[in-house]
């Protein structure tokens, strides 16, 4: 039956001969991107992002750098951040900025600082630049299950790319060659090779097989900016990038916060009927840390590790990371000390730790990092290491801030060893938070890896306006730990709740042991941070029960138990600096929690219902987006950020997509 | 003079600047990209259109030129994740319009698509799976052996040898269903 074949190639080889028009305009629009590439002067006839940095190592090599300083990427790259701006700038944001200063003058400021930038760097025209960037994704290791199975739960398909086998193995081609000059001619980019980490989606559980449900908080945010920026780029986002509780923490609530001399967050239980199912209830189980003495706070330390190699020229990369360290900057105090790392083909202490009082220097630090090279994450991680410890002086918080792609391990270490290392740094005092940027290769997986090993926060900054969000309005939570290692565990009450399902959290199950040993890690808890985790149960005898009884088991529901308790919440958490945990516990009523708005219960319950959508939906019956619109939409509150107002319009968006 | 430098020599030149070797190497390879576009993409219109973004962007991908493989192995990977790409955006791209419930369109579309595949083999070719799809273009490429065709896929000979027994075995169903029919 070979004729098949024979068939099937005789029709192939019988490719129809090339249109003559079509070839000719193809060979002069490659040829014209030829000269526009080569040309001596490099007059910026098109906004400059249009234009390769690649094309530095050829000619006029200078002449291109100069026009690469901030100023001219904060007018030509980011049509978000108009949007962002004018945000930032109507919002009363100053009581967080000690120095009261609105965005427009960092941007000012960054604009001063370009003189000094154009002598910088036609004196130093980064010879990263030439090295080729090829190397780095040929040697990538695949995002391994390993990396996160200390505290994720692997699947076989959770921390695997999303892409094929060929296509993965093609990557490295993409990744090599630098980004089109002319993005308007929808010119093949660098294919995708997102790594996401999840795991499966959490089962209902039978109360009386497994009454103990453990997890480790976490307020990581990137999945939902994740979401967001596939959303508004008119895709749905695949089912693994969707953590449902990084969608949900991603919002602020407002939960009352501990008083003074109580624990360093206070618990907030509530209990209402679950929006897609009548028959089941919702428990909301709320945290939220003391709010920031921004006062009085210690000294912070932070050593910014910027990745700078050739994946990172991308105009949503270096350059937005450049504008959201500009932006972070102004709300340091001058006694914090600052200093910069940049790691591509080599690490390199590009700025020793400086005051935060010479913005001007580290302005113009950072204005000089220049994208080019393989990445060499782990030699530049222990030369960050290294400064931090030599600038922390008792009492200070220092954390090292990463800046990637998530292109990261060429050089030494696999990426358990890498994660151990970064373990053991933060049993030293040093946090390390993640802050990815672009979307093309950033590997996920090990991004969380790192800022779980941490105790930091591994957040994706996709437009300026996030990047306020995650450094600016939340720079005290998320430098300064209130709270290490905090685990949650709630043993059901059989009597009350015959089956119950986390909503989320599947990369943070603990075992029921774990939760007893402080030798096991889990998330922190920032100064001012709140988390949220969603439970749905189920009581005896409801119709939405999902198991039916065994009938050789045990004869269950006890009712030896008070069944106005639903379960009982245990927490552990340990003092920043303590390796002994202490534990909380709280009785979960039946009842609605007195102190926290409705709204905030129910908007939390849109985006569980928001993110379960777009996993498949497979408990939420009849219940669609009309219905989490409608619900998000009674639920907005105050919303000064607007946060709540752009999730409805990318539910808007998610349900137009999903309705193919 | 420059038509007798090999295709690596040329693309060496190209990636520092020299214009001649640049309009050498197109000139050479045109019609053979074009070719496996259109193998890769079943439709004449979408191949011109292929072949056209993947020249415009040529140049700046010569750039990253290190001479490690073959130029023809190289472009073809250029091509063959340019396809990819392409799909990717026209998937989305139909989603989107759908979506807003712009089915007329779409309608047009599918029966401008039908009436261009109506030859049996764009059927035959739509009906296997993208990685397939790749194998098979690149496969009935007169020049290409298969050991060249895995490392353009960056798979090996064996995975290739598989994956030609798999478009067979493909085609044999679909006969078959055909002759039912």
């Amino acid at each position: 039956m070979t004729d098949d074949l024979d068939i099937i190639r005789a029709a192939l080889r019988d490719a129809p001969k090339p249109d003559p028009a079509a070839r000719k305009n193809a060979i002069a629009a490659a040829m014209q991107n030829f000269d526009r590439m080569h040309q001596e002067t490099a007059a910026p006839a098109r906004p400059i992002h249009d234009r390769s940095l690649n094309a530095a190592p050829m000619k006029g090599l200078a002449k291109m750098f100069r026009t690469l300083s901030t100023h001219p990427f904060l007018t030509a790259t980011t049509s978000a951040a108009a949007l962002g701006l004018g945000v930032v700038l109507i919002l009363p944001q100053q009581d967080l900025a000690p120095q009261g200063q609105p965005i427009a003058e960092d941007v000012a400021l960054l604009e001063q600082s370009e003189p000094m930038v154009i002598a910088e760097t036609a004196a130093a025209p980064a010879p990263a630049a030439t090295s080729s960037p090829a190397p780095e994704t040929a040697a990538r290791p695949s995002p391994a299950p390993g990396m996160t199975a200390r505290k994720m739960i692997p699947s076989a398909d959770a921390a695997a790319p999303r892409r094929s086998a060929p296509l993965e193995a093609l990557a490295d081609f993409g990744t090599a060659a630098p980004p089109s000059p002319v993005p308007d001619q929808s010119v093949p980019e660098v294919p995708n090779s997102d790594a996401f980490a999840n795991a499966e989606r959490n089962p209902v559980t039978v109360t009386t097989e497994t009454p103990v449900s453990t997890f480790s908080v976490d307020v990581d945010t990137a999945s939902y900016a994740v979401v967001r920026s596939f959303l508004t780029g008119g895709a749905l986002p695949p089912s693994e990038a969707v953590r449902i509780e990084e969608m949900i923490n991603y919002f602020p609530y407002a939960y009352p916060a501990p008083g003074d001399g109580q624990a360093p967050f206070a618990t907030h239980v509530t209990v209402m009927p679950t929006p897609w199912n009548s028959d089941t209830q919702l428990v909301r189980i709320g945290l939220q840390g003391r709010l920031p003495a921004v006062a009085d706070r210690p000294p912070l330390n932070l050593v910014f590790l910027v990745d700078t190699s050739g994946s990172m020229q991308d105009a949503a990369k270096l350059p937005l990371l450049k504008q959201s360290l500009a932006l972070m900057l102004r709300q340091l105090r001058p006694e914090d000390e600052v200093a910069l790392v940049a790691y591509a083909g080599s690490a390199g202490e590009v700025l020793p730790p400086t005051r935060a009082d010479q913005p001007d220097v580290i302005l113009r630090a950072l204005d000089q990092l220049s994208a080019g090279g393989a990445t060499a994450g782990a030699e530049g991680l222990e030369l960050a290491y290294r400064i931090a410890e030599k600038m922390t002086r008792p009492g200070e918080v220092s954390r090292v801030l990463l800046a990637t792609d998530g292109d990261f391990n060429v050089g030494l270490s696999d990426p358990d060893g890498l994660e151990a290392y970064v373990e053991k740094k933060r049993r030293g005092g040093i946090y390390l938070s993640v802050l990815g940027f672009g979307r093309g290769n950033l590997d996920d997986a090990t991004m969380q890896a790192l800022a779980q090993n941490g105790n930091g926060i591994a957040a994706y900054i996709d437009t300026l306006q996030e990047a306020r969000k995650v450094l600016v309005d939340q720079l005290t939570g998320a430098l300064f730990p209130i709270a290490n290692d905090v685990k949650i565990q709630v043993e059901w009450n059989p009597a009350a709740v015959a089956e119950y399902r986390l909503i989320g959290y599947e990369t943070r199950a603990l075992a029921r042991e774990d939760f007893n040993n402080d030798k096991v890690d889990a998330g922190e808890i920032g100064a001012g941070h709140a988390v949220t985790a969603l439970y749905e149960v189920t009581a005896p005898g409801s119709p939405a029960l999902a198991n039916d009884p065994l009938r050789y088991g045990e004869a269950a529901a006890p009712a030896a138990q008070p069944t106005e308790e639903l379960g009982f919440l245990r927490l552990r958490y340990k003092a920043p600096g303590e390796t002994k945990s202490v534990l909380l516990e709280t009785p979960i009523r039946a009842e609605a929690d007195s102190v926290t708005p409705a709204s905030e219960t129910n908007f939390a319950a849109a985006i569980a219902g928001f993110g379960q959508l777009l996993t498949g939906a497979t408990y939420l019956g009849d219940w669609g987006w009309d219905e989490a619109i409608a619900l998000a939409l009674s639920a907005r509150g105050e919303d000064a950020f607007g946060y709540r107002a752009e999730a409805i319009s990318l539910m808007r968006l998610g349900q137009v997509l999903d309705a193919n | 003079m420059a038509m007798t430098l090999s295709d690596e020599t040329l693309a060496k030149a190209a990636a520092t600047g020299d214009r001649a070797a640049f309009a050498t190497l197109l000139e050479r390879h045109y019609d053979r990209l074009h070719a496996l576009c259109w193998r890769l993409t079943g439709h004449q219109s979408d191949a011109q259109d292929l072949a056209h973004d993947i020249c415009a962007s040529l140049p700046a991908k010569l750039a990253g030129w290190r001479g490690e493989a073959r130029f023809t192995t190289w472009l073809y990977r250029v091509a063959v994740n340019a396809a990819h790409d392409q799909r990717r955006r026209q998937a989305v791209r139909n989603k989107a319009a759908l979506g807003w419930g712009d089915w007329e369109v779409n309608r047009q579309a599918d029966i401008a698509e039908a009436a261009a595949a109506k030859d049996w083999l764009a059927a035959a070719m739509a009906t296997l799976s993208e990685d397939l799809r790749d194998t098979l273009a690149l496969t009935m490429d007169a020049d290409l052996t298969q050991a060249e065709a895995a490392a353009v896929l960056g798979l090996s000979e064996g995975t290739i040898a598989w994956r030609i027994a798999e478009v067979k075995k493909r085609l044999r169903a679909l006969a078959t269903q055909e002759a039912i029919q």
